[in-house]
């Protein structure tokens, strides 16, 4: 009996002593996103591709731009090109490297300011309600009606190609949906009453928002923001492609892709190397968002 | 009227719009609260009972003003709310605090226990790391060992500890008045009167006063100096609990009184109990508001509002108790 017992009582004496140590909030949420094995997983094989990345000139074996006309479009292992070489006789290795500088920053960036810009606005919308909320709900509406690829073409397409354009039109491509999630769950949040306490004692609205909404809203948009980069890394490639995006020379996996699709019948495994990368980083990038989502609900 | 008043409301008044169509045009009125004024005196408890939809809730929202009203004053303590030389909403908030009913959704999930009663000392000006001794300290007062639960979330806590908790919060800023909207009704029996007593203990401790909202009569009579019955946004009977209980006079109270439960077989009344819905408030019928369920309703109830007439400290709005009304059973007036 006192030997149940003792085990009966193992995991209430677990959680008696974790609510004396007071552990907040993002320390529950690590601990549950170490005991996930593929979140974790994922997000190793993420943090290999942003340290190579980084270090790209350390890893990268040759010159990014530098191509011989005898080499073109040659296996892994050619000649100490370990993933053999592109169609103007590049290493690929290294222009995977470099290129997914450029990828990773087509990926993260316009999530990045779209989530400033976007969930700012969707706080303020879902606040406020009214007045605020119709005004800018219903011009998100008007850049919603466009399809969203064909709403980055289209910007890129007026301002022409480039790394900076891309960027910003790939941030306006996301600001209507961030906008609309972040107003959605603001305005669920701001129904309940511990709000309505809030303001009951007094407090201001700036107050309520960062101490209140900003808590209950922040999980659920980070999720939905990495999933988005999945998205923009697609959409970039998707952008450069067609020409509007990155320009050669400069690398990136999009462009890659495309230079190398008539090589398809040559050497397939070079040409679909490229398309392989976008393919696993977003893929990683999805299961992440779903692992964090999961590790954040507190409730669950 | 006795001296103390500590909240004073007159003619209170808050419709809402039912908006429909394509333009949002307004389509009608609810008329959540019409025309109500009543006092609340230092150091009572002040029940106020009703059906659903009565407009129990709106009133207590207007009394701390999260709810602005359409018409009518409220004063605290002397001092009108939102005018000049009175006092000001936010001041309103530190004196006058509310206990709210769902005490799931009336917990920040992503809080701890300590936070959430903390914030409300930390927003007006007291340093977070004192607001968090004062949270601890009010944790005790309320029954919760702070070392348990100062940093548990609310999904963590029984529906009788949130509720403590809700009330922690409430004390937190040291208010003279609690508007306590339903405190107890998702509770069940027996954590409810725990918390009663809780509430009534801390009322005696801290020299607090209550606004004590519910629609269970027998906690109201429990907990009550003086009971408040409202109707469709109006008040109906207003007076004492022994004599509102003992003798209610207004039809629909006794009607309302009579549906209690009772243990005591001699206690049980015979008369029928309200059948029915109350109509809604939106367009409610015209003169007093009860004619359409009453059995006593004659034409003048149909065409005049009955005032709330006083006799001592025992209000009752209705027409058979209102001299010179025309109802064939009130007094022709002198």
């Amino acid at each position: 009996m006192p030997v149940e017992d003792a085990i009966a009582a193992r995991p209430i004496a677990e959680a008696l002593e974790r609510a004396r140590a007071g552990a907040g909030y993002w320390t529950r949420v690590a601990e549950r996103l170490l005991a996930d094995r593929i979140t974790m997983m994922v997000m190793g094989l993420l943090a290999c591709v942003l340290v190579a990345v980084l270090a790209a000139p350390l890893v990268a074996t040759h010159d990014p731009a530098a191509g011989s006309v005898l080499a073109r479009l040659k296996s892994p292992g050619y000649q100490g090109h370990w993933l053999g070489t592109d169609e103007v006789g590049r290493d690929l290795w290294s222009r995977i490297v470099y290129g997914g500088r450029l990828s990773l920053l087509c990926g993260m960036a316009p999530v990045v300011l779209a989530l400033l810009i976007g969930g700012g606005l969707g706080l303020l919308a879902g606040y406020r309600g009214g007045l605020a909320n119709s005004l800018i709900m219903r011009s998100m509406d008007v850049l919603y009606a466009f399809p969203s690829i064909l709403l980055a073409i289209a910007i890129c397409g007026m301002l022409g190609s480039g790394l900076g354009n891309t960027i910003l039109a790939l941030t306006v491509t996301f600001i209507p949906p961030m906008v609309r999630i972040t107003e959605t769950i603001t305005t669920q949040v701001r129904s309940f009453e511990f709000v309505e306490a809030a303001r009951a004692s007094g407090a201001r609205p700036v107050s309520i928002i960062r101490f209140h909404i900003l808590n209950n809203v922040l999980g659920p948009i980070l999720v939905y923001a990495t999933s988005l980069i999945s998205i923009s890394i697609i959409l970039a490639a998707g952008l450069s492609f067609l020409g509007l995006g990155v320009t050669p020379p400069n690398a990136e996996w999009g462009l890659m892709l495309n230079n190398l699709r008539q090589a398809i019948w040559v050497n397939p495994l070079v040409a679909a190397l490229p398309g392989a990368m976008i393919f696993i980083t977003s893929m990683c990038f999805n299961l992440m968002s779903d692992g964090l989502r999961s590790a954040m609900d507190v409730r669950l | 009227m006795s001296a103390d008043v500590l909240l004073e409301v007159r003619n209170l008044r808050r419709y809402f719009p039912v908006l429909g169509g394509v333009f949002q045009r307004k389509l009608a009125t609810v008329q959540a609260v019409d025309d109500i004024s009543f006092s609340v005196r230092r150091g009572e408890t002040l029940g106020i009972v009703g059906e659903s939809g009565c407009g129990k809730s709106t009133t207590a929202r207007l009394l701390i003003q999260l709810l602005a009203a359409d018409s009518g004053t409220i004063a605290f303590a002397g001092k009108k709310v939102g005018t000049r030389g009175g006092i000001d909403v936010r001041d309103l908030r530190r004196q006058v605090q509310m206990v709210f009913q769902d005490s799931y959704s009336s917990l920040n999930p992503r809080c701890t226990i300590e936070d959430t009663i903390a914030y409300g000392p930390s927003v007006h000006g007291i340093p977070w790391a004192s607001a968090r001794q004062r949270a601890r300290e009010i944790l005790t007062k309320v029954g919760l060992d702070p070392a348990l639960f100062a940093a548990r979330y609310p999904h963590e806590l029984s529906g009788g500890q949130r509720q403590r908790v809700n009330i922690a919060r409430a004390l937190a800023l040291q208010p003279q008045l609690i508007i306590l909207d339903e405190p107890v009704s998702a509770l069940d029996k027996s954590v409810a009167a725990q918390v009663l007593n809780l509430l009534i203990d801390i009322k005696r401790d801290l020299a607090l006063t209550y606004v004590f909202i519910s629609h269970d009569l027998n906690v109201v009579q429990y907990i009550s100096d003086r009971v408040l019955v409202m109707y469709l946004g109006k008040v109906v009977e207003l007076g004492p609990v022994e004599s509102i209980y003992g003798s209610p006079r207004h039809p629909y109270s006794r009607a309302l009184l009579g549906s209690m439960p009772s243990m005591d077989p001699d206690r049980r009344r015979a008369q029928a109990t309200l059948a029915g819905d109350p109509p809604s408030p939106i367009n409610p019928p015209a003169g007093c508001r009860f004619h359409t369920r009453c059995a006593h309703a004659e034409a003048c109830c149909v065409a005049v509002e009955p005032p709330l007439l006083a006799d001592g400290d025992h209000h009752v709005a209705c027409h058979m108790l209102a001299p010179g009304s025309g109802h064939s059973t009130a007094l022709v007036a002198a």
